[in-house]
């Protein structure tokens, strides 16, 4: 008891004030926000920094990954046939998944945003539901509508003395089906996100626009397009970046064939680094599209961001 | 006090360094020494053959103090081979992992070395199949020693009946269910006999069917037309050496056989052909009797009329294309010494034989003594031995896809598919064979890398 009160009594200004200003540090709101993303971070750190570095790391390595080589994967890229089909086969489906993927979305939001608020909820949660699902499961239902041999589509359209499509068998049905599906399952994002920003768009500007006397189509180009600028352009950026990463729908239906012409980078990816063991090289094709989709994001939220200022 | 306290010192310092020495000492185990045993093999198509493999190896754990698990993994979706990527650089999972085909060569760096096993086995039963040597003993030592189950080989099925009705072919005639065989009549099965009765069967409605696309049915009856006429497409000695007269030969051969065959090829998975066989669509496929077990079960009528039998000659010989497995020993296993116990009681005759019951005869052991002395094969039915040319009888050499590239140069060839998509290319696209060939020699330039 002596001794307890002898130690409090002791004179401890130093310390005490050191730990005043620890306290007061942790206290600060701008040290509990960055405590408080932490976790984010070190998830983000393990599950996306990591992997990328690695995945870098991996691509500068020869096939053995015993030697340095630079960037001789992505030059030896450069030199084969297969490779630029990919990068063709890639862009021609994205960015056509994508247009389409847009325009269904915008056309269905302004369907549901039409229906009373009432039965609206029952039409969104059933345009979800392709979205929802996940990818892997719904398109093996697509697999077996297109059944090379036994298509359950052929079957209907037999009914109607059409003849059957080759749907997986050939190279321009392939692209088609493979598109389809992922328009099929993106969509409904593009839906959603759109009918938010409908929905938050002021009633004041579509009446002011009607007493004006503005047409159905004039408030669309003049006023629900330009309100909708920003989400527009950040939901076609995310979709570019997710369509171009597409695995499992081509995987799944075409696995890159007939004659590879269906292969995405994520796909060939796999081919060449996980199927065949060339992981330097698999590593390179899946970074290829990097330095692209790099620019084109700094490219849209810049404007985004320069357009968020002046509003 | 102070000869006490030296003395517990020295108590304690005799107490840790015993602790740590029993903690560093290298503790050697045996199958009878007890510990874990991890095996993650193929999950087999032949319902129930799975369970019989899981109680053969732990009734062996039981018996010899080892706890062992058994993982069936699927080869849907290639699972199999990401599973083995995952394990082999993640340097963790199963002790025993099946290695099918080429994977004793893409993991040959991680696979412990078993040539006490595999030397045990030849010594004990003789031989091995002639593809085993090429496929698993590679830098000068056994990577991986024979599975107990799994080793198929793509058979010519065909329906007795369309070949009599539509093609006047008596198979079971030239490859009758016994040692009896006519060579001249053997010898009259050519890949042009083949063609002139491929377009009868198309002209009634019942084509032949195999899948020309990147799977492995599709790169293994193509590897077997290929080698049938000495074509190849990388050589022995590392060359591509698929610019050749031979190539153009069997690009010839195969433009004319696909006008008989579905125009659906082209999509067609491993799956694919079983269905055209077992829907009674087909006449002839190249599989395993996967397609004449399941039809068995639902389509009776087609299966009784089902037959196995050997695969057409070309100028160079008859070729069947194999696909070997193997279990080998991950170099990270904590239980080499048990594992490689099992790898030696699996390789039994007793217990193949068993393993082949349970896989109806689907399994093709690689230790020939043991398909030798079985009769399986023989009395299978309906009809009765519709199986016996299952397993390698006459003048056929096996062969799998990449075959003669060395295997690493093989896996790369057969994963990519470079046979498929070059018949594909003329086929199909309508390429030139020159232009087919180019596109080939520019892919193996990929593959031969260093």
């Amino acid at each position: 008891m002596t001794v307890g009160v002898a130690v409090r009594g002791l004179p401890e200004r130093a310390p005490s004030v050191r730990r005043g200003r620890f306290y007061l540090w942790l206290r600060r709101r701008s040290t509990i926000a960055v405590m408080m993303c932490f976790p984010l971070l070190a998830i983000i750190t393990c599950l996306v920094a990591y992997p990328f570095a690695y995945s870098i790391y991996l691509s500068m390595l020869n096939k053995a990954e015993t030697a340095f080589v630079g960037f001789g994967n992505f030059l030896f890229l450069f030199k084969r046939e297969t490779f630029w089909l990919v990068v063709q086969q890639s862009i021609l489906f994205a960015l056509v998944a994508v247009i389409f993927k847009a325009l269904i979305g915008l056309i269905a939001a302004h369907a549901v945003n039409t229906i009373p608020s009432k039965g609206q909820r029952k039409w969104r949660g059933m345009m979800m539901v392709p979205w929802v699902i996940p990818p892997a499961l719904s398109t093996l239902g697509w697999w077996w509508l297109f059944e090379p041999t036994y298509s359950a589509f052929n079957w209907l359209l037999a009914e109607f003395a059409v003849p059957a499509v080759p749907w997986l068998s050939d190279v321009f049905w392939a692209r088609f089906s493979v598109i389809l599906v992922n328009v099929w399952v993106g969509a409904p994002f593009f839906l959603i996100m759109y009918l938010a920003s409908l929905k938050s768009i002021p009633e004041d500007l579509y009446e002011a626009a009607s007493i004006d006397g503005a047409s159905a189509w004039q408030k669309l180009f003049h006023v629900t397009l330009p309100m909708m600028r920003n989400i527009i352009a950040i939901t076609v950026l995310f979709s570019i970046i997710v369509t171009f990463a597409n695995f499992d729908i081509v995987r799944v239906l075409t696995q890159g064939g007939p004659r590879n012409s269906t292969h995405l980078f994520a796909t060939y990816a796999f081919r060449v680094g996980i199927e065949s063991g060339d992981i330097p090289l698999g590593a390179a094709v899946s970074l290829f599209m990097f330095p692209a989709l790099a620019i084109l994001s700094f490219v849209i939220l810049r404007n985004v961001r320069q357009r968020t200022v002046n509003i | 006090m102070a000869k006490r306290e030296r003395s517990r010192r020295h108590f304690l310092m005799a107490a840790g360094a015993a602790g740590v020495a029993t903690f560093a000492m290298p503790y050697i185990k045996t199958a009878r020494s007890a510990g874990k045993l991890l095996l993650g093999t193929w999950d087999h198509w032949v319902p129930g053959a799975n369970e019989v493999l899981r109680k053969v190896c732990e009734d062996w754990g039981s018996a010899n103090g080892v706890e062992v698990t058994v993982d069936f993994i699927t080869s849907v979706g290639n699972k199999l081979l990401l599973t083995a990527q995952a394990e082999s650089r993640a340097k963790t999972g199963h002790d025993i992992y099946v290695q099918p085909l080429w994977f004793p060569s893409m993991f040959r760096h991680r696979l412990e070395p078993v040539d006490d096993v595999v030397g045990d086995i030849i010594a004990e039963y003789g031989a091995l199949h002639p593809s085993a040597k090429f496929l698993a003993y590679l830098d000068d030592a056994w990577r991986a020693a024979p599975a107990p189950a799994g080793s198929l080989n793509y058979a010519s099925v065909s329906r007795l009946d369309l070949y009599e009705a539509h093609a006047g072919v008596d198979l079971k005639t030239i490859f009758p269910a016994s040692e009896a065989r006519d060579p001249a009549l053997v010898d009259s099965w050519t890949y042009d006999a083949f063609l002139a009765a491929a377009e009868k069967l198309h002209a009634a409605g019942k084509s032949f069917g195999a899948p020309i696309a990147p799977t492995p049915d599709g790169n293994q009856w193509l590897a077997a037309l290929f080698a049938a006429y000495g074509a190849e497409v990388v050589s022995e000695s590392v060359e591509i050496t698929v610019d050749s007269d031979e190539t153009r030969t069997v690009l010839e051969y195969l433009s004319r056989l696909t006008q008989y065959m579905p125009n659906s090829v082209y999509a067609w998975d491993d799956a694919s052909n079983n269905r055209w066989l077992i829907s009674g669509e087909g006449s002839t496929i190249f599989n395993p009797p996967s397609a004449w077990a399941v039809a068995n079960r639902d389509n009776p009528d087609v299966a009784k009329h089902v037959w196995h039998h050997d695969t057409p000659r070309g100028s160079k010989g008859r070729f069947r294309a194999d696909s070997p497995f193997f279990w080998g020993i991950w170099d990270f296993s904590e239980n080499i010494s048990a594992a490689k116990d099992l790898l030696r009681y699996v390789a039994r005759r007793d217990v193949v034989d068993t393993l082949v019951s349970a896989s109806k005869g689907f399994d093709i052991p690689l230790i020939i003594s043991h398909y030798q002395s079985n009769d399986l094969w023989a009395k299978s039915e309906p009809p009765h031995g519709v199986l016996y040319n299952y397993p390698i009888r006459g003048d056929e050499q096996p062969v799998a896809a990449g075959y003669p590239a060395p295997p690493e140069y093989a896996a790369q060839i057969m994963a990519q598919g470079i046979i498929p998509n070059l018949v594909a290319r003329v086929t199909q696209g309508g390429d030139s064979f020159d232009d087919a060939i180019s596109w080939a020699e520019n892919e193996l330039e990929g593959i031969m890398r260093g």
